[in-house]
């Protein structure tokens, strides 16, 4: 197997718990360079779990998480997301008293700040309305704009791998669909690899090349997107009734 | 007033100013009094005068004040608009960019100014201190968001630092003050690292239990500290190696430059040390604003989840908080062990920690202007009150709550960002912390 062809991001035999509540449970998972790979689940299922262990917060407990061909498992948080890892944590999480431009350059810091205003063109021209909204307090803005403003600060490190974690919770269909197309460009234009956690199935399968399915901390299902939305449990656990 | 401009505000308080003396020349500027002969009339120029005097200062803040909040509306709208919006200067502001620079000519001069006594300058002096303190302590609890109820200690720490370097090892106040320095900061990392894992309300009870914690082991260490006794004896600073003593002699400061020797010259002397030492102070906060470290702290304080996910070390840039607010703790207790000559326990007991943090708290959190300002109307208003005597308490708590209730910010509210392109615009008031630790 050459270096190309193993995957980016692989976990195997994960499990994690909190004190005695197990909420992942022998989870493997496999992430290729250039792709976008979606993780849905219902509520309480353990995405943001699954999310959260790569990142190292908390730690698996036994199982091995490999990225770019070293075990990262047990490391600390900081260190990981010094590798080229960078997070949209769910629930968005901007700094809100900071500006606009103050929280992305808090994005570039794990870098030492450097290309910031190229990068900083970048995340505007994918993001036009946060160019207008520089020097805006961060929590003055919109749902829609501060889940713009976490993936554009979560970009300006120049990830090889983005985690988006909920990039759609609460917010309008229009937006959602603004945001994922965002997503779509920066996969096809620059081969970011994306592992996006969703509820919100039907969007995110259409937008992924592969997905898995998460069931009470276990993977139940994989398969590519459009794979996963022909099926008819996820159809019937996931898309019809629910939200959309 | 479509641009209410400073002059039109101006033109406006003294319009009102000529109603006030119109009306109040008659109603306020004559009197009658019973005289031998029926009535007499009296005239009271002086009450007319304070009255128009009080009439324009009122109406110039309030249109102050409305100019301001007009252009934050305007400001506001205008928001939408998509180029950068460039926002002048609302004449509060401009005002308000003054402030700083007079109070700190203010600070320079003061001890040379006509009437400034003895007394005025040791007020002064101490005035400096809290302002150091509140500086100093402004990083923990301001930038970085910690609540640090033991401050206190670290003064102790550079105060009894300082005492006991001069006492073992003779040495002077400007060898040991770097040393106070890195005590207190390693002192503040000894208290950082037990705490890390805290916010909030529990760190506060955790460091108000480390500040006890110092101030019980000084009391208790008689061998070391002497005690309750204290240490006396404190060496004073020199001037380039030149004592301020009233001999005059030839090696002394006064006979060195050819002065009448006086009291006075140690006194401005400690002065400037307590000013030079609270503006590097500044200086340095303000820098490390700027720079990644200060960003991180103030990261930190907005979300600590989110500093993690950034790559950000939560134990290092905790540390560096704690232990960048205790060095300065640190140089001002030195500086206050050189000043008074003899420290004891009982300086630094928790009410000295629970004064800074109403510094701080009434300044505006992170407002560095906020806390020089808060400082000074404390530690003056103590000195001005103290005919009062035990109500002087009282009247500060209510002077407290009043402005907890007016400001619930603090005096200055508005941040500064530290990132800009073009024009700076502050970050207003109700985006600022409230009550928060």
């Amino acid at each position: 197997m050459t270096a190309a062809a193993e995957p980016m991001l692989s976990l195997s035999g994960v499990t994690t718990a909190y004190g005695s509540i197990v909420a992942l449970r022998d989870v493997a998972i496999e992430v290729n360079r250039g792709e976008i790979v979606t993780l849905i689940g219902a509520n309480g299922a353990g995405k943001s779990t699954l999310m959260m262990t790569i990142c190292g917060s908390p730690a698996p407990r036994e199982g091995a998480v490999i990225y770019d061909g070293a075990d990262i498992a047990g490391m600390p948080t900081h260190l990981i997301m010094r590798r080229g890892i960078a997070q949209s944590p769910e629930g968005r999480r901007i700094f809100p008293r900071m500006t606009v431009l103050e929280n992305l350059r808090m994005g570039s810091e794990v870098i030492g700040g450097q290309h910031f205003e190229e990068d900083l063109e970048k995340v505007c021209t994918l993001f036009p309305r946060l160019k207008e909204r520089l020097a805006q307090r961060g929590g003055t803005l919109s749902g829609g704009e501060q889940q713009m403003l976490a993936i554009a600060r979560a970009l300006m490190s120049r990830p090889r791998l983005l985690l988006l974690d909920e990039p759609s919770l609460g917010l309008a269909p229009m937006v959602v669909r603004q945001i994922f197309s965002a997503i779509r460009d920066l996969n096809r234009t620059t081969g970011l690899t994306v592992l996006l956690v969703e509820q919100n199935a039907y969007h995110a399968l259409r937008l992924a090349h592969r997905g898995y399915v998460l069931v009470n901390g276990r993977i139940t299902m994989s398969g590519t997107g459009a794979d996963l939305l022909a099926r008819p449990e996820v159809r019937a656990a996931y898309l019809e009734g629910g939200r959309h | 007033m479509a641009q209410a401009g400073f002059p039109a505000i101006v033109k406006d308080a003294g319009l009102a100013a000529l109603v006030a003396l119109g009306v109040g020349a008659p109603l306020l500027g004559l009197q009658t009094v019973p005289g031998e002969r029926g009535l007499d009339l009296v005239t009271r120029p002086g009450l007319l005068l304070a009255t128009v005097c009080a009439v324009f200062v009122g109406r110039l803040l309030l249109g102050l004040f409305l100019a301001n909040r007009r252009s934050a509306a305007r400001s506001a709208a205008r928001r939408a608009a998509d180029a950068p919006p460039r926002i002048g200067l609302t004449p509060m502001q401009r005002v308000g960019k003054m402030v700083a620079p007079a109070f700190l000519a203010l600070a320079v001069l003061m001890p040379v100014l006509p009437g400034i006594g003895r007394y005025e300058i040791d007020l002064g002096t101490l005035v400096l201190t809290y302002v150091m303190l509140g500086w100093g302590l402004n990083i923990v609890v301001g930038l970085a968001g910690l609540l640090d109820l033991g401050y206190v200690a670290f003064y102790a720490v550079g105060a009894y630092g300082y005492a006991l370097l001069a006492k073992f090892f003779d040495l002077s106040f400007w060898a040991a003050l770097p040393l106070t320095g890195l005590l207190a900061a390693a002192w503040g990392i000894i208290l950082g690292f037990p705490v890390l894992r805290l916010r909030g309300d529990y760190l506060a009870i955790v460091t108000l239990a480390f500040g006890e914690i110092i101030r019980v082991v000084l009391l208790n260490w008689t061998s070391l500290t002497g005690g309750p006794n204290g240490m006396s004896g404190i060496p004073r600073p020199t001037f380039f190696g030149l004592p301020f003593s009233m001999s005059g002699g030839e090696g002394t400061f006064a006979g060195f430059f050819g002065l009448e020797p006086s009291p006075i010259h140690r006194v401005m002397f400690l002065y400037y040390i307590i000013l030079a030492l609270a503006l590097i102070t500044n200086f340095v906060t303000i820098r490390l604003r700027r720079h990644p470290v200060g960003r991180a702290w103030e990261a930190l304080r907005e979300d600590e989840i989110a500093s993690r996910a950034l790559g950000l070390s939560v134990v290092a840039v905790k540390l560096t908080a704690f232990a960048t607010g205790a060095m300065f703790g640190g140089f001002a207790g030195a500086f206050f062990a050189t000043r008074q000559g003899f420290i004891s326990p009982e300086s630094f007991t928790f009410i000295e920690s629970a004064l800074i943090l109403a510094i701080v708290v009434l300044g505006g959190m992170g407002s560095q202007l906020g806390v020089a300002i808060a400082a000074t109307l404390m530690i003056g208003g103590f000195e001005v009150f103290r005919g009062l005597d035990e109500y002087r308490m009282l009247v500060f708590g209510l002077a407290m709550v009043a402005i907890m209730v007016w400001r619930p910010r603090g005096l200055i509210s508005s941040r500064e960002p530290s990132v800009s392109l073009g024009a700076r615009r502050n970050v207003g008031a109700e985006h600022v912390a409230e009550g928060k630790g």
